[in-house]
């Protein structure tokens, strides 16, 4: 970062680096318990199940960070996951056909969003609701019975791991690295933060509102379609799952909360959004290590879920001017 | 300069003529007219309600004129946004702040063309260019990085006016851009407008501030009900003259008559070694029954936090508040407001702080009384409806109650928000800032008003950045500095002169009263 000063940073950045401390405690503690040792298969297999979440936790990021939400993620996760379970084999080229078109599905279903939200000016929580049940029906279509027919040799290339360091984690990376941190450092990126910051004021100083918010959307559906090819290489088979759909949206929000991304907007990012998937999913790692009875899981995952998310409601506690908690 | 000196033959930079805009039934603007020319500052004034604020709207791209026409360097245009308008170099510093509070100070100053470098946002250079800007107002010592959430108020006006300034424009429009400001960064902006004038800018200044326009204008037009009234040469006419045609009738006293007597009586209020953080250091006051007081001093001094701290919106507070002579303490507004004491706030920033604005004017008014307003379970309509009413009547709201509030102008949303507090009858009645940014008419009412609350035994702090409103309303005044009163001044010796210098803690022949 050019201009660094370390207690502005600190200020602004404190919940994404406390997410990160809670992730790095959290992990080394299943690590630790772990009856099979630090093993290449055992940090594959959490790499894994962390980055798919990961990637959907950033899709809904970027709706997040302008203010509105995509309760469409999973569904758009569900439906590329039926899409691609029905392409990724053959040839090698019929594979990589098989993935540009899952990404497109993604990049359209994301582009349905953005004409309801930013053309037909509907509030994002109902009009992604509504897509949601669509996307749905979709895959439905695709994918009457569960099943599929993934090229094997792909799916374990990918979901593997090259010099003991997970795939899916160095594809994560390569998002971040190659899609996010640029798209932030973009005009559309500022205006993204802009908008959620407020929008009538990002308005009023020429910034490109509309084209900030159709980018969220359609970034979402991207990032999502990634996160369904992700799925369909772990899981080799697809299912039309509703159930599926809406559980990963929700825990996607939880993920983006835990982060450090404000509801309201304007504040957070993709980064923070990781690191409280990568907590949201240890927690039920580290509660079958610690062997807790399983009829009590659900429970304690939902205690420790709303602890991880308090600490967002932290910087409220120490407001010395009350009038700070209700804005 | 040769483009200056080469007036007559260019085209005038702006022209508008035959402005009329509509919204539905309402007609905003039936008349304006206007001509901006480079290398001149033109004010603008009258009334809120006067169709100022239409005029900047339509000038600056925000909305279209229903009728009209607007000629630029003489060839029609229309422009379809803000963004247009500024591409074409108008640029507007708003009277509501056009700040994104989430982002840096510098992303803000930079935010339509950051500098670059491969595409991307070079935030280095980002911050280097909102450093010389920053410095060409006089601001050096805001960190570009900062967010503009943590700045104060008057730190945020001055950013949104380098932010202006960034945009290289060639017509800058300034809509009450000084409302928010202290005397000082006032001063920087007027020297800094001269020069830009020099540098062949057309400047359209908006304000309500006669001694600004007196300083800065060379041409002047007036505005009443939605009109252009006259157009005129600065000095061509009187300031009595003015104000005639700005709101059509004669300005008899722009303040109410002091008593003679200052007030007696035993104090209702009393605060000891108030402190709170850094912002209060030990503010030891008190304020009798039909008493005016005045907190003055430059902005951001620990007035507007006294004020939060006695009304129970600050938790960490030490020192002891007394009502009536008995400690008391308020862990919130609504204890705050209850028996014996019955404190009113009405706070800095209406449309957040003072007002739901989407809930209508009459739900507004009874929202800080609404027990008494019910009848069982349920809020007794009619009983509430005959209070909104009385309010209405009493503030002069010109408005239909059922309506948003949102929908009001400025000097009446501010009404309502006074209006609310005076539902509830309040013993002491905490003010911040209640005149900024309004009209001079709605002003004097609520001089007045304050008076006669006042006469009615009403105990009253009063924090103005105006100074002329604390000479001529105030029976005491009660200088602050870096949060400790430097000054308390009564009577006649509430002058400007010891107001400024109570207000850089200059010549301290007065002991301070803080120790």
């Amino acid at each position: 970062m050019s201009g660094s000063s370390p207690r502005l940073f600190l200020r602004h950045n404190a919940l994404p680096l406390l997410a990160a401390a809670i992730f790095a405690l959290m992990f080394g503690l299943y690590l630790a318990l772990q009856p099979n040792g630090i093993r290449t298969d055992v940090l594959v297999t959490a790499a894994n199940k962390g980055v798919l979440l990961a990637l959907i936790a950033s899709a809904q990021t970027l709706p997040v960070l302008t203010g509105g939400i995509d309760l469409s993620v999973g569904a758009i996760v569900v439906l590329c996951n039926c899409l691609a379970s029905t392409l990724l084999s053959g040839t090698p080229t019929q594979i990589a056909f098989g993935v540009a078109a899952t990404l497109c599905g993604g990049l359209a279903a994301g582009m349905v969003n953005a004409l309801a939200v930013v053309v037909g000016r509907l509030q994002p929580i109902i009009a992604t609701l509504a897509t949601s049940t669509m996307f749905y029906g979709v895959s439905l279509l695709l994918r009457p019975n569960p099943g599929g027919d993934i090229d094997d040799d792909f799916a374990s290339a990918l979901t593997g791991a090259v010099g003991g360091v997970p795939v899916s984690l160095l594809l994560l990376l390569a998002i971040v690295l190659l899609l996010w941190l640029p798209f932030r450092r973009s005009l559309t990126g500022r205006g993204l933060y802009a908008v959620g910051s407020s929008e009538a004021s990002a308005y009023m100083s020429g910034v490109k509102v509309a084209r900030a918010k159709a980018c969220a959307y359609v970034g979402a559906g991207l990032l999502s379609g990634f996160a369904g090819l992700l799925l369909t290489l772990v899981a080799e088979s697809a299912q039309a799952s509703a159930i599926q759909a809406g559980d990963l949206t929700l825990n996607s929000i939880a993920a983006v909360v835990i982060g450090g991304t404000s509801l309201f907007g304007g504040v957070g990012g993709i980064v923070g959004s990781i690191l409280g998937a990568f907590i949201l999913r240890t927690i039920g790692d580290l509660l079958f290590v610690l062997s807790a009875p399983p009829l009590w899981q659900p429970m304690f995952q939902g205690l420790i879920l709303l602890g991880a998310v308090s600490f967002s409601a932290l910087p409220t506690l120490r407001a010395r001017n009350r009038l700070e908690t209700y804005r | 300069m040769s483009e200056a000196a080469a007036g007559d033959q260019l085209p005038p930079l702006l022209t508008l003529s035959g402005i009329v805009k509509r919204y539905g039934q309402t007609v905003a603007l039936a008349d304006g007219a206007l001509r901006c020319e480079a290398g001149t500052i033109h004010a603008v004034m009258g009334e809120n309600g006067a169709g100022k604020s239409t005029l900047i709207k339509i000038i600056s791209g925000v909305v279209s004129p229903t009728e009209g026409e607007m000629r630029l360097d003489g060839r029609p245009v229309r422009f379809k946004g803000p963004g247009d308008a500024q591409a074409q170099g108008i640029v507007c510093v708003f009277q509501e702040l056009s700040l994104l509070p989430d982002l840096s100070v510098a992303d803000n100053i930079c935010i339509t063309a950051p500098p670059r470098r491969f595409g991307l946002i070079d935030r280095a250079a980002q911050i280097a260019q909102a450093r010389r800007l920053l410095a060409l107002v006089g601001c050096e010592a805001i960190d570009p990085r900062e967010r503009v959430r943590d700045l104060p108020l008057s730190r945020r006006q001055m950013v949104e006016i380098a932010k202006a300034l960034g945009r290289k424009p060639r017509l800058l429009i300034l809509d009450e851009a000084t409302s928010a400001l202290t005397a000082d960064d006032v001063a920087r902006v007027v020297t800094l407008l001269k020069r830009l004038r020099r540098e062949g800018m057309a400047i359209l200044y908006i304000s309500h501030r006669m001694h600004e326009i007196r300083e800065l204008a060379d041409r002047c037009s007036v505005f009443a009900n939605g009109r252009h009234v006259q157009t005129f040469e600065a000095g061509a006419r009187s300031e009595d003259e003015i104000v005639r045609m700005m709101i059509g009738r004669e300005l008899s006293q722009m303040f109410p008559p002091k008593p003679a007597l200052p007030p007696g009586g035993a104090p209702v209020l009393e605060t000891r070694d108030l402190a709170w953080e850094t912002r209060l250091r030990g503010i030891s006051l008190s304020v009798a029954p039909g008493e005016i007081l005045g907190l003055g001093g430059l902005d951001g001094q620990g007035q507007r936090e006294f004020l939060l701290a006695l009304f129970g919106c600050l938790s960490g507070v030490t020192g002891e508040i007394r009502i009536d002579g008995v400690p008391s303490e308020f862990a919130s507004p609504r204890q705050a407001m209850g028996e014996p004491q019955r404190l009113a706030l009405i706070p800095e920033d209406r449309k957040t702080e003072g007002l739901m604005l989407p809930m209508t004017v009459a739900e507004n008014i009874t929202a800080a009384t609404l027990s008494r307003w019910r009848r069982g379970p349920l809020l007794n309509n009619a009983a509430e409806r005959e209070a909104v009413d009385e309010i209405v009547r009493r503030m002069q709201i010109k408005a239909v109650v059922d309506l948003p509030v949102s929908t009001l102008s400025g000097g009446n949303q501010q009404k309502v928000a006074i209006g609310k507090w005076l539902l509830a009858g309040p013993r002491v009645m905490l003010l911040c800032d209640p005149t900024r940014g309004i009209d001079v008419g709605t002003k004097q009412e609520i001089y007045r008003l304050l008076r006669e609350l006042a006469a009615a035994g009403t105990a009253i702090l009063l924090y103005t950045t105006d100074y002329d409103e604390l000479i001529g309303v105030c029976d005491r005044v009660a200088i602050f500095y870096a949060g400790r009163i430097t000054r308390l001044l009564t009577g006649d010796g509430i002058t400007e002169a010891a107001i400024i210098a109570g207000a850089l803690d200059i010549g301290a022949d007065q002991k301070e009263q803080a120790a």
